[in-house]
């Protein structure tokens, strides 16, 4: 079985570095795709299947059983209790027979920046979630330096505050064409009409992709992060390869179209694709196509579910908290700092994966070189060794910014600033508008160990009634 | 009273108490000067509180080091004097530092 399973693994390497430059992307998705299914074929490859179940209570579960992958965890209600007993009892906790394998948790604020900011010891490489996923897409993300640092700056322009400043004005044009299209008199589902509008318009802006098609964006996000293997999510392999070549054909195209129109002679736009053909160092990408699709795919993924998520916590998070609506409507200049406490509430993206990178001591453990960490944010924005109430939502919360929801060290969130604009700009222009956005019923969260998202949330609106 | 200055990209002056002891950006976040977010608390973690220093005052202050050449060598306005505010530790010998501040924190 074994061997079997290395001569594949050879193959696909094989197939993945020797072609790169001369084979289309598509058809080297498809033929690691070919890979998988013929381990299928001989058994060497279960695809993971989760079924939901009732979680026990954290108190009721034996220490080293708890398993924080569990991708219900969040769904259900439980990741307060399960982390805040890792915390209180196993700040450094080994769970030894996750579906996923063996990994350590790391839940306490100061160790995760630590470990965050530790790149040497602590390897982003070859993944930043859990499993593995089956491509090897290159995304810098999930690079160590110096290669992080150089495919980071050659493609951080698109989201720089500079270029940032350019789009607030369309920005807020986008956030006001979605919002004055809102029934006023009915409810609706705020996750389709209004957080993966604004972000799949703003993702197609940044990205010049067809704007007609920008859901396309959305399923592709939504496809790729939420693979079973990876992250506990409910997409099946078949689809993620479907979804990734689909992706690549697309972009591919898109490439070659603004080549030619700037051969002959139209001005490069904002966009990243512009200002990859426009920089010295990234105008060959297309060469290495598994490298250029990973880029594209890490600011689709990151700027999509991580956004969007955000819209819709905001609003679930000033629905349980009635007193902080008033105080926002009452002093919107709070908004910047709400902003802050929204996305450390929230906590859009669970975690982050490492790998030792040699045997070492971490928090009174002894971690074996190769061993994978989670650094997991969303406990580390709820500990009450840094924030004061880590559970209450405080709009004027004094060390909001303090949160740890963009990670720390080299790979800290590339769109941060993008994310704090077009969420302020939304509650800017929410508050222009309405009285009272009330939540009807309870939210339905997506089904992942990762992603804290939700796929549905109805809301009813009340319009400001001197508008 | 010792003095520490920012000097916001636009060229507004903020005339600082220097208080022994602290950084630079709690300095400045205490006393809300525009420009320094300080979003890990001082840790060298976010790069949010960049500064360049004058060339006069370079010796004094030092260079950076370690974690934040890393962190620096990120931003697109890193120039040979920036360093993190949170990594300089006010004293006396500061008075009259004047910083300047880039046009964006990261
Ligand atoms: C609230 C929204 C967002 C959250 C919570 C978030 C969260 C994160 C986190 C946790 C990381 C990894 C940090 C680490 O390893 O230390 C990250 C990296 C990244 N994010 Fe975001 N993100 C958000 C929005 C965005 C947006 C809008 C974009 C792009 C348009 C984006 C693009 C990226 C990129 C490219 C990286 C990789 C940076 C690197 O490795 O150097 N993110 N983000
Ligand atoms: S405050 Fe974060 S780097 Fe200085």
């Amino acid at each position: 079985m074994h061997n079997k399973n290395s001569v594949l693994e050879r193959t696909k390497t094989r197939l993945q570095t020797k072609v790169q430059a001369t084979v289309p992307v598509e058809r080297q998705v498809q033929a690691a795709h070919m890979v998988e299914k013929a381990k299928r074929m001989v058994g060497l490859n279960e695809p993971l299947v989760f079924t939901e179940r009732p979680l026990p209570d954290a108190e009721d579960v034996p220490l080293t059983e708890l398993d924080v992958s569990n991708p219900f965890l969040f769904r259900q209600g439980k990741w307060h209790s399960y982390f805040k007993r890792l915390r209180d009892e196993a700040p450094v906790h080994y769970q030894a027979n996750s579906p996923f394998g063996p990994f350590w948790s790391v839940t306490r604020y100061e160790d995760i920046r630590a470990m965050d900011m530790n790149a040497a010891d602590f390897s982003a490489e070859p993944d930043i979630i859990i499993g593995d996923v089956p491509l090897d897409i290159e995304m810098f993300i999930a690079m160590d330096p110096p290669k992080h640092d150089q495919q980071r700056k050659a493609v951080q322009g698109v989201v720089a505050p500079k270029n940032l400043k350019e789009m607030e004005s369309l920005i807020r044009e986008r956030v006001c064409e979605v919002l004055d299209s809102l029934p006023t008199d009915r409810p609706f589902d705020w996750v389709d009409r209004v957080s993966i509008e604004i972000t799949g318009r703003m993702l197609a802006t940044l990205l010049d992709f067809p704007y007609e098609e920008r859901r396309k964006l959305t399923y592709w996000s939504d496809t790729i992060s939420g693979i079973a293997e990876a992250t506990g999510g409910s997409t099946h392999q078949d689809e993620f390869f479907e979804a990734t070549a689909d992706l690549a054909r697309s972009f591919m195209a898109l490439w070659h179209d603004k080549e030619a129109r700037r051969q002959q002679g139209e001005a490069p736009g904002f966009d990243l694709i512009s200002l990859m053909q426009g920089s010295e160092d990234t105008k060959d990408m297309i060469k290495k196509p598994l490298e250029f699709l990973g880029n594209l795919t890490l600011l689709i993924v990151g700027g999509n579910d991580t956004t969007r998520n955000s819209m819709t916590g905001g609003v679930l998070a000033l629905n349980e908290n009635p007193d902080q609506f008033e105080k926002l409507k009452a002093n919107p200049s709070v908004i910047p700092n709400m902003v802050s406490e929204i996305i450390r509430w929230q906590t859009p993206l669970a975690y982050m994966r490492r790998v030792a990178t040699r045997d070492l001591h971490f928090g009174g453990q002894f971690i074996r070189k190769g061993d994978r960490l989670l650094m997991w944010y969303a406990s580390g924005n709820r500990d009450e060794r840094q924030f004061d109430n880590p559970d209450d939502f405080i709009i004027d919360r004094a060390n909001a910014r303090n949160h740890m929801s963009f990670g720390f060290g080299v790979h800290r969130c590339m769109g941060n600033r993008l994310a704090e604009m077009q969420l302020r700009i939304l509650w800017e222009e929410l508050l222009e508008r309405f009285d009272d956005i009330k939540v009807i019923g309870e939210p339905e969260h997506v089904q992942s160990n990762f992603a804290k998202g939700y796929s549905k949330m109805m809301v009813q609106l009340t319009p400001k009634s001197d508008a | 009273m010792a003095t520490v200055t920012f000097v916001e990209h636009d060229g507004t002056a903020h005339e600082m108490d220097l208080v022994e002891g602290e950084s630079l950006m709690q300095i400045a976040t205490e006393n809300a000067v525009p420009g320094i977010d300080g979003d890990c608390g001082g840790e060298a973690a976010c790069g949010t509180c960049h500064v360049i220093v004058d060339d006069a005052w370079i010796s004094k202050t030092g260079a950076r080091t370690g974690q934040e050449i890393q962190m620096l060598d990120m931003t697109p306005e890193c120039e040979a004097n920036s360093r993190l505010a949170c990594q300089v530790i006010a004293c006396q010998e500061f008075d009259g530092l004047r910083v300047r501040l880039p046009e964006f924190q990261m």
